[in-house]
């Protein structure tokens, strides 16, 4: 916030927003009333979530027999559907750790929604083992507590017992996380409210004030978890990569499990970032704090993210082959070419061909084509874990014993029904909480705002000079000083009543100084009123711009202003700003109405 | 802070960088600040106001390594002591296996930890109501209070008249 920052950065806060109008902004979902397309979501969410209640309940009263897996292939959807949901949570840790240590400011735009996300894609995860297990009324046995079957503990040597340890961990430590950052936008929402619903948001804002010693332990806290959520997500998704890389099957006892996971699961968890935020940035009009900067960010790591899987992938092959070993090599030849081999070309085409798109910049800022992208890259990732879980064991060393599996209606419904009830938390989520991080945002408005920053900014000079060189800030309080002096003989005694104090010192960094812009040749009232109306206030703020911009601005004009060139007006801007008049006339001089000779 | 009962005269500035300018014209003026309010952690404010770093990240340390122990101990006797087992012809007391586990343990033990101090130490928790000066403070207004018996009415608000406080105001907390 205190570093001067550079002009050709670009903005993440589009619209020139004032604090007020992102409180305004972001806080509007939650308090008008909901419109017809949330009703009709949350109707068919909660339809969805219900067939998806229902299959589990058919499960558990009937036994797992309901499902379609048999004595080769013990772990089918279920697991396919576990792997898959916790890999997508890994994408919202990244965002509001790893991105918060490295300091990517565009994470504040989409960190709030991407770790609801993980949350909810967590308790959709942590579904799959439960039912699993069989008998669902006894799933406290994984836990290691003193009881009276001996006591009876479980066996810490399992990585199936990790998994329990590593997700629940990653569950608490996301959610405690989430709700750090929500308690101060809470207390915004709670400032606002009145009445039933001022007393529930100052519930769930925690009393939060606002004060200076509080907001440091806010900030301290934020990174230290984000400091050890760092390592926890990696170490999560690792773990989970252990239940098959610790076996003794062909296909997943490889040590390139690891990290093939972690990037696997930050690439699909991008893509259902990239699928949430796109639908979610267009039905709450936020499109000015979810930027295309932002999508072209998240498709930058979805790119590097593939490759990593794709190499993963190639590698698996190599290693196969240069092994020797026969199990291995078939297991790889049966993935590709055996009875699923849609599913393995499925996950080639959707996670190693087609991130390759998004080396293109245009590709990658181009929204409906980034949304069709993620949607293609959920369904790649599905089938990554499908080919490793199903595929491989189908057909295991005894050829008396291979086998094939669908899965049956039931699996189905409950793979369809956590869509149910992950959909159904969102909506509810983006009802009650802001979908942004209000306080976040206002954070780096200074150095991301569009005002501040990029082709459209007005601020530079008054706002840099004032603020930030430190010689200036001297000058001011000497000038606070003089001022202070000339006050003090008129102190008021009334100090009870409410007196607007006039902004007696020039501290000023609030207010845009304007340009005459019509010195500049080429100029006139109407232009100056278009580039006024684009933000284009001062003759530096034009020197700033590139002619491409100016002609943009100009083309974009209703006021039919398409037809002038501005080729020369940065070049006429910098001498106006300077104040280099006679040589500004010597220029105009040997222009032809704005134009180069 | 907890503050009850006191009389605070606070004034309002519309921009971070106001706010920063008043609270050194305070400083050289030795006016005893209450306190700073804002709506986002405004940087550069903590050296003025003469806030000490937070503690919290030690208190991290010490959890973790209470969670890393109970795990890394827990395991040990219980594997050991308490119900020895053989898996997989792998001895009893087998610390690779332990690791994942007691990674997780400590991770968890620290962040519940922290995050359970910060909201002690700062006064906040579920159903907590905390007097807040003016409802602006969360949206687009930074507070700067003095306490009314340290510094005299008078004085403040000249102050804040000259240090271009948009609002002034008095309120009993």
């Amino acid at each position: 916030m205190s570093a001067p920052v550079s002009p050709i950065r670009t903005p993440l806060v589009e619209g020139h927003k004032s604090y007020h109008d992102i409180t305004n902004d972001l806080v509007a979902a939650t308090e008008r009333t909901p419109s017809a397309t949330w009703l009709v979501a949350f109707l068919i969410s909660v339809s969805v979530l219900t067939v998806g209640i229902l299959c589990i309940l058919w499960t558990i009263w009937h036994g797992i027999g309901t499902w379609n897996l048999n004595r080769t292939i013990g772990w089918g959807w279920d697991i396919t559907n576990f792997v898959w949901w916790i890999g997508i949570g890994h994408a919202g840790t990244l965002i509001s750790a790893i991105l918060l240590l490295f300091r990517q400011k565009w994470r504040t735009g989409v960190n709030r929604a991407a770790e609801a996300m993980t949350i909810f894609a967590v308790m959709c995860a942590g579904l799959f083992p439960l039912i699993h297990m069989g008998r669902i009324w006894m799933a406290m046995f994984i836990f290691p507590y003193p009881n009276t079957r001996g006591p009876l503990w479980p066996n810490f040597n399992s990585p199936l017992l990790w998994d329990v340890f590593a997700i629940s961990t990653y569950f608490t430590v996301s959610l405690l996380f989430w709700y750090l950052g929500l308690v101060p936008d809470f207390a915004t929402v709670r400032d606002r409210a009145k009445g039933f619903r001022r007393k529930v948001y100052n519930f769930l804002s925690f009393g939060w004030t606002g004060s200076a010693k509080h907001w440091q332990r806010w900030e301290y806290l934020s990174l230290v978890l984000a400091g050890i959520a760092t390592p926890l997500v990696l170490s999560v998704h690792t773990i989970v990569s252990f239940d098959f890389a610790t076996s003794v099957i062909p296909g997943w006892h490889t040590t390139i499990f690891p990290p093939y996971f972690v990037a696997g699961a930050i690439f699909s968890g991008f893509a259902m970032v990239q699928t949430l935020m796109i639908i979610t940035r267009k039905i709450l009009k936020i499109e000015e704090y979810i930027t295309v900067e932002h999508i072209e960010s998240m498709n930058k790591v979805i790119v590097a993210t593939g490759m990593i899987v794709g190499v993963a992938y190639l590698t698996e092959l190599f290693i196969s082959w240069y092994s020797g070993y026969i199990y291995e090599q078939f297991a790889f030849f049966n993935r590709a070419l055996g009875p699923y081999y849609w599913s393995y070309f499925g996950m080639m085409f959707c996670n190693v061909v087609s991130p390759l798109f998004f080396f293109s910049k245009k590709l990658r800022r181009n929204i409906p084509f980034t949304f069709f992208m993620s949607i293609l890259i959920n369904i790649g990732m599905w089938f990554e874990r499908f080919v490793i879980i199903a595929t491989t064991l189908a057909r295991d060393y005894l050829p008396s014993s291979w086998s094939f599996y669908v899965p049956s209606p039931i699996e189905i419904g409950i793979y369809v029904g956590t869509f149910g009830l992950f959909f159904t938390l969102y909506l509810l989520f983006i009802r009650v909480a802001p979908v942004v991080a209000i306080a976040e945002i206002k954070a780096i408005l200074k150095t991301s705002g569009d005002q501040y920053v990029g082709p459209n900014a007005i601020h530079h000079n008054d706002h840099d000079d004032h603020s930030h060189a430190p010689q200036r800030d001297e000058d001011d309080l000497q000038e606070v000083e003089k001022v202070s002096g000339a006050l003090k003989s008129h102190q008021s005694t009334d100090v009870k009543s409410t007196s607007q104090a006039t902004a007696a010192a020039s501290t000023g960094s609030a207010t845009v100084t304007q340009d005459d812009l019509t010195k500049i040749e080429g100029i006139g009232p109407v232009i100056q009123g278009v580039l006024k109306d684009a933000g284009i206030f001062t003759f530096v703020a034009i020197n700033k711009s590139s002619v491409e911009d100016l002609q943009r601005i100009l083309d974009n004009s209703e006021r039919n202003t398409g037809g002038n060139n501005p080729e020369s007006w940065p070049t006429q801007a910098k001498l106006a700003a300077e104040g280099l008049w006679d040589e500004l006339d010597q220029l105009k001089d040997k222009l032809d109405g704005g134009k180069f000779a | 802070m907890t503050i009850r009962d006191k009389k605070v005269i606070y004034g309002l500035y519309d921009d971070e960088q106001d706010l920063l300018k008043a609270v050194k014209a305070a400083n050289a003026d030795h006016l005893d600040i209450l306190d700073v309010f804002s709506p986002f952690p405004v940087h550069g404010l903590d050296p003025l106001l003469g806030l000490e770093e937070s503690r919290l990240h030690i208190a991290g340390f010490i959890y973790g390594a209470i969670g890393l122990l109970t795990a890394f101990l827990g395991m040990t006797w219980i594997f050991t002591k308490d119900w020895p087992i053989i898996f997989g012809g792998k001895p009893h007391w087998s610390v690779p296996a332990f690791i994942p586990i007691t990674f997780e343990t400590t991770v968890l033990f620290s962040s519940i930890g922290m995050v359970v101090t910060f909201y002690i130490i700062c006064g906040l928790g579920p159903g907590v109501t905390n007097p807040t000066l003016d409802d602006r403070i969360t949206d687009d207004k930074f507070a700067l209070a003095f306490d009314a018996k340290h510094v005299d009415n008078g004085v403040a608000e000249s102050f804040f008249a000259r240090t271009g406080a948009s609002e002034v105001n008095t309120k009993i907390l």
